[in-house]
């Protein structure tokens, strides 16, 4: 099996510890994993701008460098929406789009499905938020959004249950966003902010240690946001807590 | 760009200038968006009734032509009157013209989201006609002088203290009485004169039944029941896509519309009308206003499914926090900012950018509306039709100049982590719209890029 391990931008620059745990996670279960050379960004960021047209030239960029692999892994699952859901426009008449978008995970997806991960020798004592993207939930329906009506289950959540100590805490809103949003993060900077102290806030009252999710950019607003307040919660990605980092090791 | 464009993020700053009524706001929404999830998943058959009525909307927007013809056959042979109104001011022409050869003076109107949308009651104001709005919520805001800010709850933005202020001003009751229970009786004798005095009746109209041709509307004060038995006069407004095919699709709706709106199994008053009570008239107002153009363009026709039950509001984190008003259109929240811009771009071009792109929206729809889907082809759209702002544009050519090249993109990144490094004060004050509110993350020294070189391929040292 070999595996193309995809590293948005975002985390490419500013959280390159988070690739390394999700390459180190992968490569402890023996999977091959290789990182082609040329990668910069989904093209998330112009898609949601309304900018469709400059996005384009990264799609085919996106599907030239990973075609060739029989997955492609990537630590966010709005990225892998974004390749998964949103590159029609761009990719839909091209003959290897059908066969990327089915390969394509986010790593949570690709450790229980691919992988069937079933137990994790992992110790970490701590009571986790798990924030549930909502790209995750809605987009790749990683998990059951409380909207609707049908069976709960979440993949993340999954793993981290297998987690030795580990407590995930209970929110008065399992799933509401975050406010990052990409742009309106910058657009609309007053909701956007005012939601993510919200969460911070159902965070709080659930006596979060330690608040983890899939998708890095869900977190640095949540992190930015605690940092400037001095709150005592940490944050990390799960591919940190799933590598066995502890949060003292982590600055994010 | 027109000069009538608004700017919705300007708007929600305002609203949430004050974060004490701001988080009162999102809580009283949120607690209708639990009573619904309460109501809904104890229907094991929601999603069934969901994919039902969806399909059921798309097949009669499909056929819509041939559906109104048989809705105003049969209506018509029960003895209604049925009229057809291309936008707002023919509507509003028409509604007029019968009011006044019935010389009508005073009109009791129900919550009508259509009427609001064709700004009947200015109209008809000016043409010297009074206008009452019935229910308590819209009779709020329209004694307050602005529009509704939610299409189920119009008067959710406004506290009982501003109630009690503006019923003591208007309507004579104790000066600082806030009881709810106090203030609804005063103002349900108030209204009862107002039955009592009315010439005519005014409604929407929540579904249109094209085989029976029937109109069903759903209150929970009975409000409209009262304003079109008293006076012998029923003018039912309605828009083209309240059209079902059949009587009994009418139950799938009927469980969805509730149950949705405000978290109850079903409205208290659901009446149905065939035709006119003994020696009255109905007459029937259908209204296109752009809902043919909208159902030919195949990108956003799925937004005619709508039934205007408001969950999409209540479950938006945006809507909930920023009010009603911020939208400025009648129809505000996330189905708003659909079927505004895509009439409008111009004047509506921030609405679509309202929004965070979570998806709630998308899943609580009772009609499966793709919303969250549109607002983000919207924002294309609004694009090539010369709306977006010349620099958010220039923003996104030259970020994807540097991420489609990865020297450039290796370049620009290792600048950005050094220049944050060496100077971490730049970003995080009050010029930086990120900092305002938010550190920066602290830059790495190396990028995951270089560390895989040096540690993977055991390039470079």
């Amino acid at each position: 099996m070999s595996v193309g391990l995809f590293i948005p931008c975002y985390i490419d620059q500013f959280y390159p510890d988070v690739g390394i745990a999700t390459l180190e996670l992968l490569e402890q279960f023996g999977v091959k994993v290789d990182f082609p050379e040329g990668q910069t960004c989904c093209g998330q960021p112009m898609t949601n701008a309304g900018c469709v047209d400059d996005a384009r030239p990264l799609a085919h960029r996106f599907l030239h460098l990973f075609k060739a692999y029989d997955y492609v892994v990537a630590p966010s699952a709005s990225c892998v929406a974004m390749v998964r859901h949103h590159y029609e426009s761009h990719l839909g008449n091209h003959p290897d789009y059908e066969s990327l978008k089915v390969k394509t995970y986010e790593l949570c997806e690709f450790l229980v499905e691919v992988l069937k991960v079933e137990t994790l020798d992992l110790s970490f004592p701590y009571r986790v938020g798990l924030h549930e993207s909502c790209h995750g939930l809605r987009e790749l329906r990683m998990g059951q959004s409380s909207e609707l009506v049908g069976t709960a289950f979440s993949k993340s959540r999954q793993l981290l249950e297998l987690i030795d100590g580990l407590e995930i805490t209970t929110l008065k809103r399992p799933d509401e966003c975050c406010g990052f949003g990409g742009t309106f993060a910058v657009n609309q900077e007053a909701v956007s902010c005012m939601m993510g102290l919200d969460r911070v806030a159902d965070h709080e009252q659930a006596d979060t240690q330690v608040l983890t999710a899939t998708d890095m950019s869900c977190l640095m607003h949540l992190d930015g946001l605690i940092r400037r307040q001095k709150k005592p919660i940490h944050v990390m990605h799960i591919a940190q807590i799933l590598a066995g980092r502890k949060p003292a090791e982590v600055t994010a | 760009m027109t000069t009538k464009s608004h700017d919705h993020a300007a708007k929600a700053k305002q609203f949430i200038s004050n974060p004490e009524k701001a988080h009162w706001h999102d809580e009283a929404l949120w607690f209708i968006r639990e009573k619904r999830d309460k109501q809904v998943h104890s229907l094991p058959e929601w999603e069934r009734l969901r994919e039902l009525a969806s399909q059921i909307k798309a097949h009669t927007i499909s056929k819509l032509g041939s559906y109104l013809v048989a809705f105003e056959e049969q209506a018509t042979a029960l003895g209604a009157q049925v009229h057809w109104a291309k936008d707002g001011e023919e509507h509003n022409r028409i509604v007029h013209g019968i009011l006044k050869n019935h010389g009508v003076q005073r009109v009791v109107k129900s919550k009508s989201m259509l009427t609001e949308e064709c700004h009947l009651n200015p109209y008809l104001e000016k043409q010297g006609i009074e206008v009452v709005d019935t229910d308590l919520g819209e009779r709020i805001v329209q004694l307050r002088h602005e529009p509704p800010s939610h299409i189920v709850l119009p008067a959710i933005h406004i506290k009982k203290e501003e109630v009690g202020e503006l019923f003591h001003e208007h309507l004579g009751t104790d000066q600082g009485a806030t009881d709810p229970d106090y203030l609804t009786e005063a103002a349900r004798h108030h209204l009862r004169e107002k039955f009592m005095e009315a010439d005519a009746g005014i409604t929407g109209v929540n579904f249109a039944i094209a085989e029976t041709g029937g109109i069903v509307i759903c209150t929970n004060e009975g409000n409209a029941d009262l304003g079109v038995s008293l006076p012998k006069l029923h003018i039912a407004c309605m828009g083209l896509e309240k059209l079902i095919p059949r009587m009994e699709d009418l139950s799938i709706f009927i469980r969805l519309l509730a149950r949705s709106a405000t978290g109850q199994p079903i409205t208290t008053y659901t009446s149905h009308f065939h035709g006119p009570i003994a020696d009255g008239e109905l007459h029937i107002v259908l209204l296109d206003n752009g809902r043919s153009a909208l159902r030919l363009n195949r990108a956003f026709s799925e937004a005619l499914n709508c039934i205007r039950c408001g969950a999409c509001m209540n479950t938006c984190p945006v809507y909930r926090r920023s009010g009603g008003h911020s939208y400025s259109a009648t129809v505000p929240g996330p189905i708003g900012s659909v079927l505004n811009p895509v009439q409008d771009a111009g004047t509506y071009h921030s609405l679509p950018f309202a929004c965070s792109l979570c998806g709630s929206c998308t899943d609580v729809c009772p009609v499966k509306i793709p919303l969250h889907h549109q607002l983000l082809a919207l924002r294309n759209h609004i694009r090539l039709k010369g709306h977006l702002a010349w620099g958010k544009k220039m923003t996104m050519t030259l970020a994807a100049g540097v991420l489609g090249s990865p020297f450039l993109f290796r370049f620009f990144g290792a600048l950005a982590r050094r220049v944050l490094k060496t100077f971490p004060g730049l970003m995080n004050n009050r010029f930086n719209t990120w900092g305002k509110q938010r550190d920066l993350p602290t830059p790495p020294v190396t990028s995951f890029a270089s560390w895989y070189k040096k540690n993977r391929r055991g390039d470079g040292a």
